[in-house]
């Protein structure tokens, strides 16, 4: 069942391929209807999921079979409630960039096929329970963001897309070298990471410990991105196409705080835990510094760049302060399932900004706030649904970002007070920042020069992505009832 | 967790309570997303909804009166339900959450119908209904939510509709600045509300109301003081209290009856609503009260001040609504003695501000949207209703005795001196020349917009406004006269509320009752003499007068409040992130690409030496085999 759902689109995107020249858009189409068809896959995936503990217990609909047998590597997946809702944004963002996708002209089939690749690829890496299986599908997602930034972008795109790869190509380098520092402490030598959070192999090794969890974090601190490795982000964001920014915020970037709570913090408790503090920084620092450098943006779309770097730093403090021993675990347990949340959250607050800042790329040829002013008037629908994610972005209550922030924050307070205290100054910057935007773009005297309304397409894309936000927002429930059991296991392991 | 408050569980009628909250947020929805199909018909749905939630307000606290133990809950739906952070999405109608419905309902619904006419040829009426049944909406979860979380989502929730509101003519970029600026001081406030919430969640284990002010006791003392002290920066945020109070005059950008309603009669008091709610938490931490105390009698006079020296009708009532605030931080922060007293204030400030706030927005109605008012002047035989029920609303703020104004403002002046001491005589002293001075702005109010000579730009022909408007007008005057005697005399609010407070401590008198009540008079009639002397008796210049005192200056400049802010906070905070904008490119992102033109750099200097001669490869070999041998003896001998 996991095996369809992850290689559907790749099969779907194989027979695109082999359809020399579909009329129209047919391909568009085909497109829509097999990220549906997955969507729905999802849904029935997360309808039948029985809510297992994760990752020492067992997962849902696990498949495992023998790959690469000489050192230890198989094809290993199986979802469990950290997974499966990142799983299910991967299905719901990539059907609203299908949509989306409509009013793309250039080359049909080849940018369907390319999104149904990276879909395949973004799934198998949330389901994957093998470091060699995972790392694969980290790099892919790589080489197909690398495409849709250089095909489709715009500006110096040729320039952003070598940036964006060989920048987060040597943050995987570093990551591969983590996971064969796993491979080479483990003992047998495996790459499963379910054998592998089972011994903990490293937790007696402190130095080389160490060592290993530098590598893994620094090569997921690039894809997360968390201060200082983030500034591949902005320059990517700006010259790629809406949805190709909408999958590298929403769904690429948690590759990376995913990574923290799949492998690191069930792999290398101890090691976490001694280092917990330093992450907490990285995560603050995060917090305040994306807040701060995006208030400062004249560029729509690098401001909102920058907010990730914001939002993925409140990700990054939630799990630091999940190592740090003040706390009951109750506590940290509440950070944990706040990160994953935010993680969803963000996803669908980002995807649908990004979509936006696609609107206006298409109607102006711009992302300076200061060539816009008055839209609110000409395109109401792009106004309300502009605000409603900024609003959602900046923590309003009633959206899926309040319910994470407040988890973060509450469960945070105890382990990292101090740290904690300077985050929640994050969303005052953000509410600044958000609301100077909206003053630029969509207030003031009305322009001359006009800005038609979303079109049919864009509005289908966007108008569902919030409609989850506000779902989240106001209950919860179903959600985290799903995340909270594997959120727990991850505390305790870290802190038995 | 030990003890919990048990309130009865809602049962019977009183289990639709959130009805309160549905019937304007449905209605908020339709006028909304409807589009241009409901322009006909919005403006009635917007009223009819608010008419029926005052209808079911009045049965639910006429049902509540009717009970024995009048503090009811209702459990919803558990909101975020993970382990170590319950939240359960509940409702609490009590006494105190009882005044505040009628409040919100009933003012609200009057100023709904005002601004029928008042937004009559408006085209964005139905969003404006749509966005005030939404106001409507997020602040009776304010005050009725039964946990601090819920209160915090209302809170936020005016916050936007607020926002929206001010914003509502956005093509006007001070409209624009302005919403911004009293959503970004909302916020400041809100970091300090929020941290109170984690703090509680992790001293506590929850926020739940029943649960925090049953275990209040448990709280250290330090602990205590910190939660007093952040909720009040929420407070002083949403209520635009010193120093958060730039805000409010700048939000009278939005129109007239967001004016009455948002910023004058209900959501800025949401501030004291806070602090009345955690009084179980005040009363622990004497410092607290303190600080509340100050913070309050410091807006009150600075609001006064500031409320002088204005010329823009709509900013003068602004002002007096920050002082007024002040006078009820000042009541509450007072402990048991002042809680009742604050809200008693509350409710009659709702009445007489809202209905001076109406007044002067027909008075603009009628003046093509004019606000300064040295280009009125003897509006007073043009606008006969708005004029008489200005006057009422007028004498009741000033205190004029036996209106509503008189009973609570006085009864907070005797409550501050009677904490006796430096403390009462400085906060008593404050609260009575607040009382002088609020006479003093408002005589000069009511001199430069109905008496005196026409001032009135060319073109402009003052009329009365239509019924739909001065009915609600009329309604709150009579609010602005009775309400004060009714709440002492007929239906005592202090003994209502005493569930909630507890009973108030029996003072000794500093001063009798009746000595104080002459010391304000006289100080009242002598601001209003002054008012006279130095407005009344002049001719009003068309264009604010040069060359005044400093202190004049001073006060026209909202005290430098805002020059304070723009020097302290704005400016450093740009420089602070253009200083990051500049490390992030150069520092951050320079040292990436630092080492990337190194790689490159190192890379074709290496290539150069595969340049293809026997010799310099022979020579390279020679070297090499050196540095081997070199090594070998090295090691084998060193």
């Amino acid at each position: 069942m996991l095996s369809i759902v992850v290689f559907l689109p790749l099969v779907a995107a194989l027979v695109l391929l082999g359809w020399p020249r579909p009329p129209g858009r047919a391909a568009t189409w085909a497109w829509i209807t097999a990220s549906v068809a997955d969507l729905v896959l999802v849904v029935a995936v997360w309808l039948t999921y029985d809510g297992g503990p994760g990752v020492t217990e067992g997962f849902g609909f696990e498949e495992r079979q023998p790959w690469i047998p000489g050192v230890g590597s198989s094809y290993h997946v199986g979802v469990d409630g950290l997974s499966l809702p990142l799983v299910a944004l991967t299905a719901v963002l990539f059907l609203a960039c299908a949509v989306h996708g409509l009013g793309e002209d250039r080359n049909r089939r080849t940018y369907a096929a390319l999104f149904l690749f990276l879909q395949t690829v973004c799934t198998g890496l949330f389901v994957s329970l093998d470091l060699i299986l995972f790392f694969v599908f980290f790099d892919l997602s790589i080489v197909g963001m690398y495409f849709v930034i250089a095909g489709w972008g715009h500006g110096q795109a040729a320039r952003a897309a070598l940036k964006f790869f060989l920048y987060t190509f040597l943050g995987s380098l570093a990551l591969l070298l983590g996971f064969i520092g796993l491979y080479v402490g483990s003992d047998p030598h495996t790459f499963d990471m379910v054998e592998l959070a089972r011994s903990a192999p490293l937790d007696d090794r402190p130095v080389f410990g160490g060592l290993v969890l530098l590598a893994i974090f620094v090569g997921l601190a690039v894809k997360t991105p968390t201060f200082p490795f983030h500034t591949w982000l902005p320059p990517a964001h700006t010259e790629a196409p809406a949805a190709g920014s909408a999958i590298l915020a929403g769904v690429l970037l948690k590759m990376g705080t995913f990574g923290f709570v799949r492998i690191a913090m069930p792999i290398l408790p101890e090691v976490w835990q001694t280092w917990a503090w330093l992450i907490v920084v990285v995560g603050v620092v995060s917090v305040l510094w994306g807040a701060l450098v995006a208030l400062a943006q004249t560029s729509f779309k690098r401001l909102v760049a920058y907010t990730s770097v914001n939002h993925m730093g409140y990700v990054v403090l939630a799990l630091g302060a999940a190592g740090m021993l003040g706390g009951d675990a109750v506590a940290r347990s509440v950070a944990v399932t706040g990160a994953v949340t935010q993680m969803v959250s963000h996803g669908l607050l980002t995807g649908a900004l990004f979509l936006l800042t696609g609107a206006m790329w298409d109607r102006r040829r711009t992302y300076e706030m200061s060539e816009y002013g008055g839209v609110a008037g000409t395109a109401p629908r792009f106004a309300a649904l502009l605000a409603l994610a900024a609003f959602g972005s900046l923590g309003l209550p009633g959206f899926s970002g309040f319910i994470a922030e407040f988890q973060i924050f509450a469960g945070s307070l105890g382990p990292a007070p101090v740290a904690t205290v300077l985050a929640v100054l994050g969303i005052l910057v953000t509410a600044g920042l958000f609301l100077w935007a909206l003053q630029r773009i969509l207030l003031g005297p009305r322009s001359d020069t006009g800005f038609p309304d979303l079109r049919g397409h864009e509005t289908a894309a966007i108008a569902p992505l919030m409609g989850l936000a506000i779902v989240v927002g106001l209950l919860p429930a179903w959600l985290l009832g799903v995340i909270e059991p594997a959120a727990r296991t991850v505390v305790d392991l870290l802190a038995p | 967790m030990t003890e919990t408050i048990e309130y009865a569980a809602a049962t019977g009628a009183l289990s639709t309570i959130w009805l309160l909250i549905a019937i304007p947020v449905l209605s908020a929805a339709v006028l909304l997303l409807a589009g241009k199909r409901a322009d006909a018909w919005g403006h009635l749905l917007g009223v009819g909804s608010i008419a029926a939630t005052f209808a079911l307000s009045v049965y639910y606290v006429v049902t509540l009166a009717g009970l024995d133990n009048r503090a009811v809950s209702l459990d919803l739906f558990s909101f975020i339900p993970v382990t170590g952070l319950q939240v359960d999405a509940g409702l609490l109608l009590d006494p105190l959450s009882a005044v505040f419905i009628l409040l919100i309902t009933g003012v609200g619904g009057l100023i709904h119908v005002y601004s029928i006419g008042y937004m009559a040829h408006d085209e964005g009426r139905r969003r404006f209904f749509g966005y005030f049944n939404l106001f409507v909406a997020a602040m009776l979860l304010l005050v009725l939510g039964n946990s601090f979380v819920a209160l915090y989502v209302g809170w936020e929730g005016v916050g936007l509709a607020s926002y929206l509101l001010i914003a509502f003519w956005y093509t006007r970029p001070n409209a624009a600045t302005a919403a911004k600026k009293a959503f970004i001081m909302n916020r400041v406030g809100d970091v300090g509300l929020l941290i109170a919430i984690f703090l509680l969640f992790a001293t506590l284990g929850s926020t739940q109301y029943a649960d925090v002010f049953g275990n209040a006791d448990a709280l250290a003392g330090g602990t205590a003081t910190a939660l007093a002290l952040l909720l009040l920066l929420g407070a002083c945020g949403k209520s635009g209290q010193f120093p958060l109070q730039a805000w409010l005059p700048d939000a009278m950008e939005g129109p007239t009856p967001v004016s009455a309603l948002i910023h004058a009669a209900t959501m800025v008091t949401a501030g004291v609503y806070l602090i009345a709610r955690s009084a179980p938490i005040y009363n622990l931490t004497e410092s607290g009260q303190l600080v509340v105390a100050i913070i309050g009698a410091v807006t009150l006079m600075i609001g006064c001040i500031a409320g002088c020296a204005k010329d823009d009708i709509k900013r003068v009532l602004a002002w007096s609504t920050v002082s007024q605030i002040g006078y009820m931080f000042l009541a509450v922060g007072l402990g048991p003695a002042g809680y009742a007293v604050g809200i008693l204030h509350l409710l009659t400030h709702g009445f007489f501000k809202a209905g001076l706030f109406l007044g002067a927005g027909s008075v603009m109605h009628g003046m093509n949207d004019e606000v300064d008012m040295r280009k009125y002047g003897d509006l007073a035989k043009r606008m006969k209703i708005t004029f008489a029920t200005f006057t009422l609303g007028y004498l009741a703020l000033i205190g004029f005795p036996f209106l509503s104004g008189y009973y609570s403002k006085d009864l907070i002046i005797e409550a501050a001196l009677d904490e006796g001491g430096a403390k009462g005589w400085l906060l008593g002293g404050a609260a009575i020349l607040g009382a002088g001075l609020t006479a003093f702005y408002m005589t000069r109010l009511m001199l430069m917009t109905f008496f005196g000579k026409a001032r009135w730009d060319r073109g402009v022909h003052p009329h009365e406004s239509p019924a739909v408007m001065t009915a609600p007008m009329i309604v709150l005057a009579f609010g602005s006269v009775f309400a004060g005697f009714l709440l002492v005399n007929v239906f005592p609010l202090e003994e209502w509320l005493e569930p909630v407070f507890g009973p108030r401590p029996e003072a000794a008198h500093v001063l009798p009752p009746i000595v104080v009540t002459m010391i304000v008079t006289a100080v009242v009639a002598v601001g209003i003499a002054a008012a006279w002397v130095f407005v009344g008796r002049r001719e009003v210049a068309r264009t604010e007068p040069l060359g005044v005192s400093p202190l004049i200056v001073a006060a026209r400049r909202n005290l430098y409040g805002d020059a304070f802010n723009e020097s302290v906070f704005m400016r450093p905070g740009q420089w602070l992130t253009r200083f990051l904008v500049f490390v992030d490119n150069r520092g951050v992102d320079g040292a990436v690409n630092g080492v990337a033109a190194l790689m490159g750099g190192g890379s074709s200097r290496l290539g150069r030496t595969q340049n293809g001669f026997v010799r310099s490869y022979a020579l390279g070999m020679l070297g090499g085999s050196i540095l081997v041998v070199a090594a070998l003896l090295a090691v084998r001998f060193g």
